[in-house]
């Protein structure tokens, strides 16, 4: 049936175009079918990576787009290296990610050891725990902020529950102390059943013989976990490590809708400074170069991690 | 069958004809964009009468405050069309008339005898002129504005607050004229009890997205002698900026948001102080004047139980306050720009302003605010008055954007989250606009 098919539009195809499409070769072939999504990756993707490039080093502002853009070199490389404020940013998103990431991963990962104890009502448990990530940030940052709020928010009257200490005491957005950490809460909560759910398919892939040949050779429960679990479901934390790192160093809406880098700039993440600078002050030059030396952190970073990751893998 | 064939052709002609004339009619229809805010709904009522008489259709575009500069910005930087005419903010002037985002209405004036001698100075000066003090016109004056304070004035005239507050510090419960006896009131209410509920004493901006601290701020340091620039000579702000008053100034500032704000009141801007003086936890509460005819209203606070004040002295006695407020402009971009000058035409009109002051909108013409009948047409009408010939603004420079920035950053820093010194934020704020005007080549 098919090839009566085939046969039919072949006999129905004008002979010039017959002719041209018999003299495409595989390989050409295989570029027409690819060349669409190039194209759009030309375009959406490596065209504004270039220009970026190019405006990094000008003194280009999108809102006075009459004015002579100059080239300034490496001037604005050399502000943005040497501007004590980006490298408070730095510090902050470093900061951000580094306690959102091993909260996370210790978190993530006790839950999936747990849940994959199979206990009763484990697929019921495992449904609840993956509600906050099926959230929108927006949504979770907006309602985040409520149950922040010292007057009315459940979480200062849960803290003052357990504590004592008066409600409107427990200012966690205001206070400089304790909005890194509302915002660390927060991420944590919304993000450990992702991490969870990696370990959880890495704990799932372990093969049980392996278990069944140390329960034979009588190691202990805690002497398994040190020498199977853990060195097996490796790779996967890793996995997670490096998915949650790349999205939070980009970190961007739940600072912004619980804070917004506030108060004064203690919760300042680099991408908050980035966009002030490229949407409010509209030094897109500046912010250009800016982004530059962030892509190449996270790029340089992200395939030191990987060759780790590969290295831990081939073990 | 036939004539039912006709009837049917018919109607599908005329259906057809009604289309094409809507169309037309639609096409006419002038976009107006603005804040999402009370004065926009009053202009929405008030323009019914500019399409009744021109049979132009008026649409609205209105955002609320904390995405309005983003948005409208945007917009023109990206030189689009979807506004015909704009409200934009006071300080956007510079850059809009050095961009061409707006149409230089000198020429218009003149034709249509519209004079900006009719409307008061400082909404001129401060809506309209760009460069700032030249005959250059690129808005009419729409709605005044400024920042002013209300009070609650049951709480006040309590016989047992009066007496305590007398006992405590030797002069009666009132409105204050000085920022000294502000403080003092603030401190006063203060986490007292107050019909079993507990209240605050003032409600001040803190904002730190978009405008907000900076406005707050700066309404205290004009009073304590702050000044951008040195008079004499134009970008010289080191001494002026950070001098010992200004520094003084700041210092107050962080001093009265420490001692009597709300709990958690770190980023409230005019929504919240509204919030928190409608919900009664608040004795006083610095606000935009726009605020004022919908507080009047209010069941719970408004009435007799509200009460409006000037921005009070500083220790010199100097007196300013904030300027709010924005002009209308014709979008240079429009392709309606014939028939939104007419709007703006019928908006200067003096019975149209009229009107517009009596809707809750903040007229800037001569005629409504100097009748004689103004300050007592609104409870709120003499504070008003009283406060718009006080006002001075911030930067209205093309760069007025970064300029912004750097001051919400440095008071931020310093106000709530308490880094640094006063002195060390204003010799920063300093440094950050002598940068940015040097990237601008004024310096």
């Amino acid at each position: 049936m098919l090839n009566r098919t085939a046969d039919n539009v072949a006999r129905a195809t004008p002979e010039p175009l017959a002719k041209k499409i018999r003299g495409i070769s595989d390989k050409g072939l295989a570029w027409l079918f690819i060349s669409p999504t190039i194209l759009l990756l030309l375009a959406i993707n490596i065209f504004p990576l270039f220009w970026a490039i190019y405006l990094s080093f000008t003194n280009y502002r999108a809102n006075r787009p009459n004015e002579v853009v100059k080239n300034l070199g490496l001037a604005n490389y050399r502000r943005i290296l040497g501007d004590q404020d980006i490298w408070i940013a730095m510090q902050t998103t470093a900061h951000f990610v580094f306690w959102t990431i091993l909260l996370q991963t210790v978190i993530g990962f006790t839950l999936a050891w747990l849940i994959d104890r199979k206990f009763r009502g484990h697929a019921f448990w495992t449904t609840i725990i993956l509600v906050p990530m099926m959230l929108s940030p927006a949504v979770v940052g907006n309602f985040w902020r409520f149950l922040y709020e010292p007057q009315i928010g459940l979480f200062a009257y849960a803290v003052s529950f357990l504590t004592g200490i008066p409600p409107t005491n427990v200012q966690m957005l205001s206070n400089v102390e304790l909005a890194p950490w509302a915002i660390v809460i927060v991420d944590t909560w919304m993000w450990t059943p992702y991490v969870m759910l990696i370990c959880l398919a890495g704990l799932r892939s372990i093969p049980e013989y392996i278990y069944e040949a140390a329960e034979v050779d009588r190691a202990s429960n805690w002497r398994q976990f040190w020498s199977i679990t853990l060195p097996m479901a490796l790779p996967f934390i890793m996995l997670a490590v490096l998915f949650r790192g790349i999205e939070n160093f980009k970190m961007f809406d739940m600072v912004n809708l619980l804070t917004g880098g506030g108060p004064g700039s203690t919760t300042e993440v680099a991408s908050i400074t980035l966009k002030r600078q490229a949407f409010e002050s509209w030094r897109t030059g500046y912010s250009s170069a800016f982004a530059i030396i962030l892509f190449v952190a996270v790029f340089g970073l992200a395939n030191i991690y990987v060759k780790a990751l590969n290295k831990v893998k081939q073990r | 069958m036939k004539s039912t064939l006709k009837l049917a052709l018919g109607l599908a002609s005329a259906t057809l004809a009604s289309t094409a004339v809507s169309n037309v009619a639609h096409a006419e229809d002038l976009t107006l964009c603005w804040a999402a805010w009370d004065p926009a709904n009053a202009l929405v009522e008030l323009s019914k009468d500019f399409t009744k008489e021109t049979g132009i259709g008026m649409k609205f575009e209105f955002v609320p405050w904390t995405n309005y500069a983003d948005r409208f910005l945007n917009e023109l930087n990206s030189h689009g069309k979807l506004c015909d005419l704009i409200i934009g903010d006071s300080q956007w002037i510079g850059g809009a008339a050095e961009n061409g985002h707006y149409v230089k209405l000198n020429d218009f004036f003149d034709k249509e005898k519209i004079s900006m001698d009719d409307f008061v100075p400082a909404t001129v000066v401060g809506y309209s002129e760009w460069p700032k003090n030249t005959p250059n016109y690129w808005a009419l004056p729409a709605m005044g504005d400024v920042v002013g304070w209300t009070y609650r004035k049951d709480w006040f005239s309590r016989p047992e607050l009066q007496k305590e507050f007398k006992e405590k510090y030797g002069w009666d419960l009132a409105p204050p004229t000085t920022f000294d006896q502000l403080k003092q009131i603030a401190e006063f209410f203060q986490k007292r009890q107050i019909d079993g509920k507990t209240v605050y004493g003032a409600s001040i901006y803190t904002e730190r997205g978009s405008e907000g601290i900076t406005m707050g701020a700066m309404d205290v340091l004009y009073s304590y002698g702050f000044q951008y620039e040195n008079p004499k000579k134009p970008y010289e702000m080191e001494g002026f900026v950070n001098s010992e008053k200004s520094v003084k100034g700041l210092e107050f500032y962080k001093a009265l948001y420490d001692c009597c704000t709300p709990p958690g009141a770190s980023n409230s801007y005019m929504g919240e102080g509204v919030d928190a003086f409608k919900s009664g936890q608040v004795a006083m509460h610095m606000n935009f004047a726009f605020t004022w005819p919908g507080l009047q209203k209010d069941e719970n606070v408004g009435g007799d139980k509200i009460g409006y004040f000037v921005n009070p002295k500083g220790p010199d006695g100097d007196q300013f306050a904030q300027l709010g407020g924005q002009g209308i402009s014709v979008v240079s971009y429009s392709d309606k720009q014939e028939s939104a000058l007419k709007y703006i035409k019928w908006f200067a009109n003096k019975d149209v302003q009229g009107k517009w002051w009596s809707l809750g909108g903040y007229s800037c013409l001569n005629s409504v605010v100097k009748d004689p009948k103004f300050p007592s047409s609104q409870p709120y009408a003499q504070a008003f008055l009283d406060s718009m010939a006080i006002v001075k603004d911030f930067w209205a420079e093309p760069s007025y954007a970064p300029l912004l920035q750097a001051s919400q950053k440095r008071f931020h820093d310093y106000v709530v989250a308490g880094q640094a010194s006063p002195k060390d934020a204003l010799d920063g704020l300093v440094k950050d606009w002598t940068q940015v005007f040097q990237d601008d080549g004024k310096m």
